[in-house]
């Protein structure tokens, strides 16, 4: 049994300009151990799968189908108070913008400390070396002082590093980095992912990376998929999506991620936009309006095509054979 | 940390420097004779004179108001005509009365608006929500004195609960030795529960007026500032670590919202230091607000320009005061200045 | 996405906000009052009858008399006049004096915006009321005073929205254009940035109108400004202050409520006007 597991899912959000059909039919699974990268154009859905997974999200969101499996427990059936043992201790999340994700008027030791008090058996009067400690494994540089710094004091790779020993303060068994380099500097990036990779090694811990640069997905990756407008259109490990992408949007997304050596000149964006997921007409193919393989059985219901590994949910997909 | 204090002290020094050039330019703006004024209606013309001696009000205006702060800082705030006192005198008599009655509403207005705001921000929709915004768009519309007047028709015209409005204490009761000047302390401080009861029951309507017309603005702010954190990123990691529900509200999301409202306190005290010279007026309060008034009808101008000054310096003192809160609260404040 | 007009959006707030549109219903309705108000009243306001001193609300006088037998209702309506002019005359002049001070300080700042923002900051340091109270005491009790006196109390809040709006917009991309194709700075002052920092300061005017006419009517009520037999309705609630005791409600609460009812409407008004100028809720 995968240690995540969701099936079917959809979620839709109640606004005053209609229903968004934010997610529809997304099915998800991660095991142990494994570092899963969850990439697609802004909007696409991830972050809104990510936080339905863990009860997070917005009061106007309902969940209209679908399973979602933690370890056994049913996520989307339990109450708060499970949700809540889980969090934090089993499962954990990062977001980007890490200064803003952290309380502005408590010292990081202590938000530290919280977490510890609330998931953890440590005595009152050790907690604040268990903190110390917490912060030094995420190799923070003086950690005794930066103990009782605010997070306004901190660089934004700091702040990130806070933010994962947050996260990892309890061993969890899935870390969710939601984004977790954007707006930092390149090379703070790369020593944020290697550090999250380190931990998982040691921890052995599962990842779900959460990002719209496929570029980082490979790197760091051994299973990618990909999603549009609230469906999962691909899934299929790292190096066979990049070498064999059968969706048309894969392909494009990849066209348009410098890679390597790239050129400037050889990137080609993705045409149109995402579709407004209010109408109520929406295709079934949500990339069929963009798509220029767009054939009239593509309003057909989307079908799951899997070959081994590789998912592929498109009425014509790229066979790269005959490519 | 000091360093800190002293500039924020230093900072609040122009402003009174300008509470006291307005209100040397209002004593002088009087129309018709300024000296005739101050020597009152009664006044000989050999009184006139002698008063314009006095103030100086023949020299030139740079000569008259170093004149004036020379009185100033010697506490000197000229004669009330009609009592003959000084009117530094009077004011420090009559100030507990009007602080007495600004505090106990302030008090009054925080412990219902502050809740109200927070239960209404975390159950958007609810009918505390909407009881929240009821209150608020309908508070800063009410009139002091109708509400004061509402007041008293209802709770001791008609049901007799209260009792008359007629100033701090029933005349067949004698108030209590003064240490602090608050009625209510006082009493409570000299054991005598029966007396302390008396004056609270005096206080009842004056308090819940002041703090009727300040709940709308305090509630708002509140409700605003909670909603604006609870669906800030920093509670939805702390929701996301799994801290507990109580944790997130109180450590998390109220001891960042409660930061605005502390500045909205300042903005408020402003409010119920100019609506307790109406509620002085409406239920016979011997404050400072009524002590202006009774000068004003008999054309007595010392002790309205007192009044005005004393009000300014209250209110820029509380101000400085909010400020220093706000080093101690915010780190933000406290390590970046 | 469908464009949509601000009449349009209008429309839309108004249905989504239906408190918005009894607003300007009953914004209309007091705008009627005051304009023809002393023609429709049944009585003189200033007609007494001995006889018919302190009667309750009836058929002939449906807010009571007072102790002068004088009919409230008439008095009320024509007392709307009154309040309506000075809250409009002192707003208005607030907006326009307050509004240029703090363009020029906000358009070329330096030492210009430190004196007007110094300034502001005096009168600021006073409570507000107080102020309003010491001018008029000052000047003397005229009507002319209490507009003035409301007027200049005002005047910080219009200064400082009217400078921050010029001073955002002051670097804005239009703004260059305006200047390289030769603009004078007064001219980019008046026809670009005055009104673009016309919206924030409207939903000012609104909310403030209901502020001046509270302001007008206390001190009125402490006895500045309009004074008897003038009818304004801080006036007439003083006039009935003393019988609430003894229990002759109508001479006090119905100048009261209507004079709520007003300032009501004001800040209802505010309200919906900040929804639908506020950019954020445009579609």
């Amino acid at each position: 049994m995968a240690l995540l597991e969701v099936d079917n899912l959809s979620l839709e959000f109640r606004t005053r300009g209609g229903t968004v059909q934010a997610l529809e039919d997304v099915s998800l699974a991660i095991d142990r151990g494994e570092t899963v990268g969850l990439v697609g154009e802004s909007g696409s859905g991830k972050s809104v799968l990510s936080y339905a997974m863990l009860g997070l999200s917005d009061a106007a969101a309902r969940i209209t189908q679908g399973r979602a499996r933690f370890d056994g427990v049913d996520l989307l059936n339990a109450d708060e108070r499970t949700l809540a043992d889980l969090r934090g201790r089993e499962v954990s999340m990062i977001f980007q913008n890490p200064r803003a994700a952290l309380n502005p008027i408590r010292k990081i030791g202590h938000q530290i400390e919280d977490v510890l008090e609330r998931h953890t058996t440590t005595l009152r009067k050790n907690r604040e070396a268990a903190a110390i400690a917490c912060l030094a494994q995420m190799q923070i540089p003086d950690p005794q002082r930066r103990y009782h710094a605010y997070p306004f004091e901190l660089s934004g790779g700091l702040c990130q590093r806070v933010m994962i020993a947050l996260a990892l303060a309890c061993s969890p068994k899935l870390l969710i980095a939601d984004e977790p380099t954007t707006g930092l500097d390149v090379t703070t990036q790369a020593a944020i992912m290697t550090l999250i990779m380190e931990k998982a090694r040691s921890l052995r811990m599962a990842t779900l990376l959460i990002t719209h640069d496929l570029g980082l997905a490979r790197a760091y990756c051994n299973r990618i998929v990909v999603m549009h407008a609230g469906h999962v259109v691909e899934s299929a490990p790292t190096e066979l999506l990049f070498t064999q992408a059968h969706h048309p949007y894969t392909r494009q997304l990849i066209g348009a991620t410098p890679i390597g050596r790239t050129r400037l000149d050889d990137l080609i964006a993705v045409p149109g936009g995402l579709p407004d997921l209010r109408r109520a007409d929406l295709p079934s193919c949500r990339f069929s309006q963009r798509c220029d393989r767009m054939q009239a059985h593509c309003d057909q219901p989307l079908p799951r095509r899997i070959d081994g590994d590789h998912l592929v949910r498109c009425h014509y997909p790229i066979d790269p054979a005959l490519a | 940390m000091i360093a800190l204090i002293a500039r924020r002290v230093l900072g609040a020094l122009p402003n009174l420097f300008g509470i006291v050039v307005i209100t040397f330019l209002l004593t002088r703006a009087l129309p018709g004779d300024p000296a005739a004024f101050y020597a009152g209606p009664a006044g000989t013309q050999a009184a006139v004179e002698e008063v314009r001696e006095k103030l100086g009000l023949n020299r030139s205006m740079p000569e008259q108001f170093v004149i004036y702060l020379n009185d100033l800082v010697h506490g000197d705030l000229g004669q009330a005509l009609s009592t003959g006192q000084p009117v530094s005198q009077e004011l420090k008599t009559r100030l507990p009365a009007s602080l007495e009655l600004v505090f106990l509403a302030l008090t009054l207005a925080m412990v219902v608006a502050i809740p109200l705001g927070v239960a209404a921000a975390r159950h958007p929709n609810s009918w505390i929500d909407h009881l929240c915004r009821l209150v608020t768009t309908a508070g800063v519309s009410l009139p002091t004195f109708f509400t004061g007047l509402l007041l008293t028709y209802v709770f001791y015209f008609l049901l007799g609960w209260a009792p008359s409005p007629i100033g701090r204490l029933d005349p067949y009761l004698t108030p209590p030795e003064a240490i602090t000047g608050l009625y209510t302390v006082d009493s409570l401080l000299h054991g005598n529960v029966r007396l302390f009861l008396a004056c609270g029951a005096q206080l009842t309507l004056p308090v819940l007026t002041l703090a009727m017309f300040v709940l709308a603005p305090l509630a708002r702010m509140t409700r605003g500032s909670m909603l604006a954190v609870l669906s800030a990123d920093f509670v939805r990691t702390a929701r996301a670590s799994g801290l507990s529900s109580t944790t997130v509200l109180v450590r998390y999301a109220l001891r960042n919202a409660l930061l605005p409202v502390v500045t909205t306190i300042g903005m408020v005290f402003s409010f119920l230091l100019g609506m307790s010279v109406i509620v002085d007026k409406v239920f016979a309060w011997p404050g400072v607000g009524s002590f202006a008034l009774d000068a004003l009808v008999a054309s007595d101008y010392a002790p309205v320009q007192g009044f005005v000054l004393t009000m300014a310096l209250l209110y820029t003192l509380l101000n400085l005061v909010i400020d220093l809160l706000y080093v101690v609260i915010d780190p933000r404040v406290r390590l970046t200045t | 996405m469908t464009e949509m007009t601000l009449w349009g959006h209008a429309r839309a707030t108004a249905s989504d906000n239906p408190f918005t549109l009894l607003a300007v219903f009953m914004f209309a309705g007091f705008l009627v009052i005051a304009v023809i108000g002393p023609s429709i009243a049944p009585y003189g306001p200033l007609a007494s009858n001995a006889s018919q001193a302190l009667t309750g609300p009836s058929a002939q006088h449906w807010f009571g008399t007072d102790s002068l037998g004088r009919d409230i209702f008439s008095r009320v309506l024509v007392a709307t006049r009154i309040d309506f002019s000075i809250a409009l005359s002192a707003v208005g002049f607030s907006f326009i004096v307050g509004g240029f001070l703090g363009a020029v300080a906000g358009f070329w700042g330096g030492r210009i915006e430190r004196i007007i923002m110094r300034l502001c900051d005096m009168v600021m340091s006073f409570p507000l009321f107080v102020l309003a109270m010491g001018i008029v005491a000052a000047l003397g009790n005229s009507v002319f005073n209490i507009i003035l006196a409301t007027a200049i109390v005002n005047l910080p809040f219009y200064i400082r929205v009217a400078c921050t709006e010029v001073n955002v917009r002051r670097e804005a991309g239009f703004i260059e254009a305006a200047r390289l194709s030769g603009n004078s700075d007064w001219r980019i002052l008046f026809h670009h940035l005055i009104p673009n920092a016309l919206p924030p300061m409207m939903v000012q005017v609104s909310l403030n109108m209901g502020w001046a006419i509270l302001n007008a009517a206390g001190l009125s009520f402490i006895g500045l400004g309009v004074s008897p037999p003038e009818a304004e309705w801080g006036i007439l609630v003083a006039e009935g202050a003393t019988y609430i005791i003894s229990g002759e409600w109508w001479v006090a609460l119905f100048p009261g409520a209507v004079l709520m009812l007003a300032v009501f409407t004001f800040n209802l008004l505010g309200d919906g006007l900040r929804d639908l100028i506020d950019p954020r809720r445009r579609t």
